[in-house]
């Protein structure tokens, strides 16, 4: 094709109608799928699942490549964490069956949203698509996944596999769906779009923030800026070593990594020794000032060291640390808008603070999340529960996890809160939700309410399912061929018309039956001209 | 009549199209009790000059097949226009040749040159012609109640209800044979003096009778026997209706010469094509100029064109047109199931559909009721038992909802209108 007509085919609509094209397709699977009972489901999970865990290794390093961020190691974790772990977390709860509350004559019926459109990061960028990707499919849901560009290669790869298995385990085409291109006028559009159901989105502020000025229901998710804080009360070298454990895995480029380790002042030295074994690198002041600069100086984050090593980032400023280095600890005087080093850093960077006592390391802690990470996590070592708990009321962070790794234990692994990689922030970081994000954040329930009388008695669901005799369901997968019943020989040939549109490969049983039908039908026509 | 009052502003507009346009056809619809007077459109929408919307699925016979001035087809013919016209059909010229070069790898083999026409029927023609000069023959076999358009050839070799009123008919040279009688067929091209057969994949005015398992493979196999070539109009059954983008993809054929018109155009501007497999595009090298057309091929129609192309090939649109045909078989099925005496089958090849009623004209008052409860579908006109209903290729999952709905409702009323049940009384339906 020539360049002029090319050119006037490519208008802006172009994108925008592809765009629209997913999500209508989207739409068809969705209103599928969200009949699919809680077996088929269970198998379309598991399957998508254990294709995902299959590349858990080889799309972790095809992301470090792509994007530069993070230990190719750690990632493989994440992932495999986000497809196989996923699914043995939620494997045993239902969101596809009605439940029966007898005690209160209510019986709820699981809605799905219908298409969900997935924001997903560069930081972590399969591990997110995983994990929305199994959040959708245990809850019949559609999904499209709009990858961020630094990551786009890695992140379609990994839907369109498990794309792959989930249709082959029986769901219907088009389930999951990924923009390979995408544009920010494009992901405007299709956050505008009154087709999408709920918007996932994770990533900068700027994109959580459009998704909730898109008019559509958002679960958004924030920066963090998580506070350690550890009172003298702590086990310092358990504290240590699980902060530098955090703070270095996939070179900090999980939002709830530690930020600034905020120390009582009795147990400070203490502490950095500590750090200092674990493999903390505590830097002087004129290297501090350098790290500053390096960091901050331009203004804005430089995002050229998001998901460096420590050793990688030492050399780029010119800093001789040992071989063993995870972390570089830069010990700073105060926190808030003239200390640069307070704000959150997506490497392995941490902050260090004294305070003289446990009330002021509260108020520190709540500085630290004044400037940014509202809603999001905090940490604490400490065996003081009063402490404990007068910093989780004071500090403006959902989850404060104790004694654990922060980037781990606030995103549910290695404590009870609920597995994620999208942690809602809540009120406080201008969120519709404040917990783990789950798969019940992509449900509604639709609830049947008895009058309360005694009079009135509750109807028997038990044997009940909600979808009975259906007809069945379209899954995209073909285009139905028949014949009429007032068309001559339409009969006989239907059966192999059905077989020949069931598609694919015909068994040989079929194309024998096909060519014995043929024979008999021409034999017929044959026979009925002589006469 | 529709149950909803005419405006005077409608009646008045009625009675002039009967006055300067058309009185026989004006007249026949307002019989039929469909007084349609197209205003707006949209989408799958059309909306009556009173404002009542309907759901469109005549489509024109698959013109708007990807929907009312789709935008994306909006746009292009709006950024055409910045730069093209018409064209001059003396030069090549840019919008023509891509748009061959585009049919020729959506056809496949060696299905290569591209001729320009403006409509269907002059499509038809010049792949009659075509044949014709490949040949060296004149005769031209087509199917009894086919239809291929109003031109000169395309409606000799069409039903002779439209060619004996114009004196058109030739019997020597166009021989109509039965559909799906492949004996009759043979007869017809034994003598090896036919150039060619011309089939619509599936032939839409009777009513879209499906073409039986091997049917056509077996004709394309006669045409080669008896020194024919196969044409295959794909006017109606081409774009994707049939879940390929060739309805004679569908079926494993591969024809010598291809017919496209309506929904190539987008419904935006006019153009039809036909694609000729090299071996026998001969007259376009000895004589070039030997078929012209002013306005075939217009750029700005090859522009609209390949929009068209470009929305149908991407990879949403056969899973779309999956379930869409799949949701309108099972849907259509629970509801013949509720009428098993009036409405008794479905000829489907995609969302290619005939409705089969089984009560003269059948399909007529199903269309009048279908009418009043918001859905345009015709009925055959060379089999008014079978109503045609042609979904479109982009239909969302909440529209097609909404159409089964409402023709499970209309079948119902004509059903009790037929067998004299309720208060609609038992009013049978003339030809």
């Amino acid at each position: 094709m020539n360049a002029i007509v090319e050119e006037l085919l490519a208008g802006e609509k172009r994108q925008t109608g592809a765009a629209d094209m997913m999500l209508q397709l989207a739409e068809w699977a969705a209103a599928s799928y969200a009949r699919y009972d809680r077996a088929a489901v269970d198998r379309i999970t598991k399957a998508a699942s254990e294709a995902a865990y299959a590349l858990a290794g080889s799309l972790a390093e095809a992301a470090v490549k792509e994007t530069g961020f993070g230990v190719a190691e750690h990632k493989k974790i994440k992932n495999e964490i986000c497809s196989r772990g996923i699914y043995e977390a939620y494997k045993n709860e239902d969101f596809c069956s009605k439940r029966v509350v007898a005690e209160q004559k209510i019986v709820e019926v699981p809605r799905p949203a219908g298409v969900v459109f997935a924001l997903t990061p560069s930081t972590n960028p399969v591990c997110t698509v995983y994990f929305k990707i199994m959040l959708a499919l245990m809850t019949r849901n559609a999904i499209i996944i709009s990858p961020h560009p630094f990551a786009k290669k890695c992140s379609a790869e990994g839907a369109l596999a498990m794309a792959k298995a989930a249709e082959q385990a029986g769901a219907p085409a088009g389930i999951i769906q990924v923009i390979t291109e995408p544009t920010l006028p494009l992901i405007e559009h299709v956050m505008k779009s009154p087709r999408v159901s709920v918007i996932l989105a994770t990533g900068g502020s700027p994109v959580v923030r459009a998704a909730y000025s898109s008019g559509n229901p958002a679960i958004g998710v924030g920066p963090g800026n998580a506070p350690a804080f550890v009172d003298s009360t702590a086990d310092l070298n358990a504290a240590a070593k699980r902060i530098i454990g955090s703070k270095s895995f996939d070179n900090s480029i999980l939002c709830t990594n530690e930020s600034t380790v905020v120390a009582e002042e009795s147990i400070a030295d203490k502490l950095l020794q500590a750090l200092g074994k674990a493999g903390g690198y505590v830097a002087k002041p004129d290297e501090v000032d350098s790290i500053r600069e390096y960091l901050f100086g331009l203004g804005s984050f430089n995002v050229e060291v998001v998901g460096k090593s420590a050793a990688e980032i030492a050399s780029r400023i010119g800093i001789k640390v040992p071989s063993s280095t995870k972390v570089i600890l830069t010990p700073i005087d105060r926190v808030g808008i003239d200390e640069a080093l307070s704000r959150e850093k997506l490497c392995p960077v941490l902050g260090f603070v004294r305070v003289p006592h446990v009330h002021a390391g509260i108020s520190t802690s709540r500085a630290l999340i004044r400037m940014s990470g509202a809603g999001h996590s905090a940490a604490i070592h400490s065996s003081n529960t009063a402490t404990i708990l007068a910093y989780a009321g004071a500090v403006k962070a959902l989850r404060v996890v104790v004694n654990a790794p922060c980037s781990q234990g606030a995103a549910g692994f290695g404590t009870h809160l609920a597995p994620s990689f999208t942690i809602g922030t809540g009120f406080f970081g201008r969120s519709s939700v404040g917990e783990n994000i789950g798969p019940k954040h992509l449900v509604n329930w639709t609830r049947i309410a008895y009058s309360d009388e005694a009079s009135e008695t509750f109807g028997d669901f038990s044997s009940l399912e909600v979808w009975n005799n259906q007809a069945p369901l379209p899954v995209g997968r073909d285009s139905p061929m028949t014949l009429g019943r007032l068309q001559e020989g339409a009969e006989r040939a239907d059966a192999a018309l059905f077989a020949q549109a069931a598609g694919g490969a015909m068994t040989d049983e079929i194309a024998a039956m096909r060519d014995e039908i043929r024979r008999i039908v021409l034999e017929e026509l044959r026979a009925a001209f002589r006469k | 009549m529709a149950d909803t009052e005419q405006s005077p502003a409608k009646q008045e507009f009625i009675r002039k199209s009967i006055q300067f346009w058309n009185p026989g056809k004006t007249q026949f619809w307002q019989d039929a009790g469909v007084d349609l007077v197209i205003d707006r459109r949209q989408d799958y929408f059309l909306y009556d000059m009173d404002g009542r919307r309907l759901i469109d699925v005549h489509l024109n016979g698959g013109t708007y097949n990807i929907g009312h001035r789709h935008p994306e087809l909006v746009e292009v013919l709006n950024r055409g226009t910045q730069r093209f016209d018409m064209g001059n059909h003396h030069f090549p010229a840019l919008g023509r040749t891509a748009l061959a070069e585009k049919l020729a790898k959506s056809c496949g083999g060696d299905l290569h040159y591209t001729i320009y026409g403006s409509g269907g029927g002059e499509a038809i023609d010049i792949a009659i012609k075509t044949a014709r000069h490949a040949k060296q023959k004149k005769k031209i076999v087509s199917i009894l109640k086919a239809y291929h358009g109003h031109t000169g050839l395309a409606v000799a070799a069409g039903a002779d209800r439209f060619s004996k009123l114009f004196l058109a008919d030739k019997p020597d040279e166009f021989i109509n044979v039965p559909f799906n009688d492949l004996n009759a067929m043979e007869d017809a091209l034994k003598a090896k003096d036919v150039a060619a057969v011309i089939m619509e994949t599936i032939p839409a005015t009777y009513g879209f009778p499906m073409p039986l398992p091997g049917y056509l493979t077996e004709v394309k196999k006669l045409t080669e026997r008896y020194d024919a070539l196969y044409i295959a109009d794909e006017v109606q059954t081409g774009l994707m209706r049939t879940g390929e983008m060739w309805g004679y993809q569908r079926y494993g054929i591969h024809p010598d010469i291809v017919v496209i018109g309506k929904g190539i155009s987008g419904g935006m501007y006019p153009i039809a094509c036909v694609v000729v497999r090299e071996p026998y595009a001969g007259w376009l090298k000895q004589d070039g100029f030997g078929h012209m057309a002013t306005m075939g091929g217009a750029e700005l129609g090859c522009l609209v064109a390949m929009k068209t192309l470009e929305i149908l090939e991407r990879p949403q649109t056969r899973p779309m047109v999956n379930y869409i045909s799949e949701l309108m078989a099972s849907g259509l099925t629970e509801i013949m199931k509720l009428y098993s005496d009036f409405f008794v089958g479905i000829r489907q090849c995609g969302v290619v559909m005939g409705l089969e009623f089984d009560y003269p004209e059948g399909a007529k008052p199903v269309m009048k009721h279908l009418y009043e409860n918001g859905v345009w579908a015709i009925f055959s006109t060379l089999d008014p038992r079978v109503l045609q209903f042609k979904p479109g290729v982009l239909m969302t999952a909440a529209l097609c909802e909404e159409l089964l709905e409402r023709v499970e409702r209309a079948i119902g009323l004509a059903r009790a209108e037929c067998k004299g049940l309720g208060k609609a009384g038992g009013k049978r339906y003339a030809a």
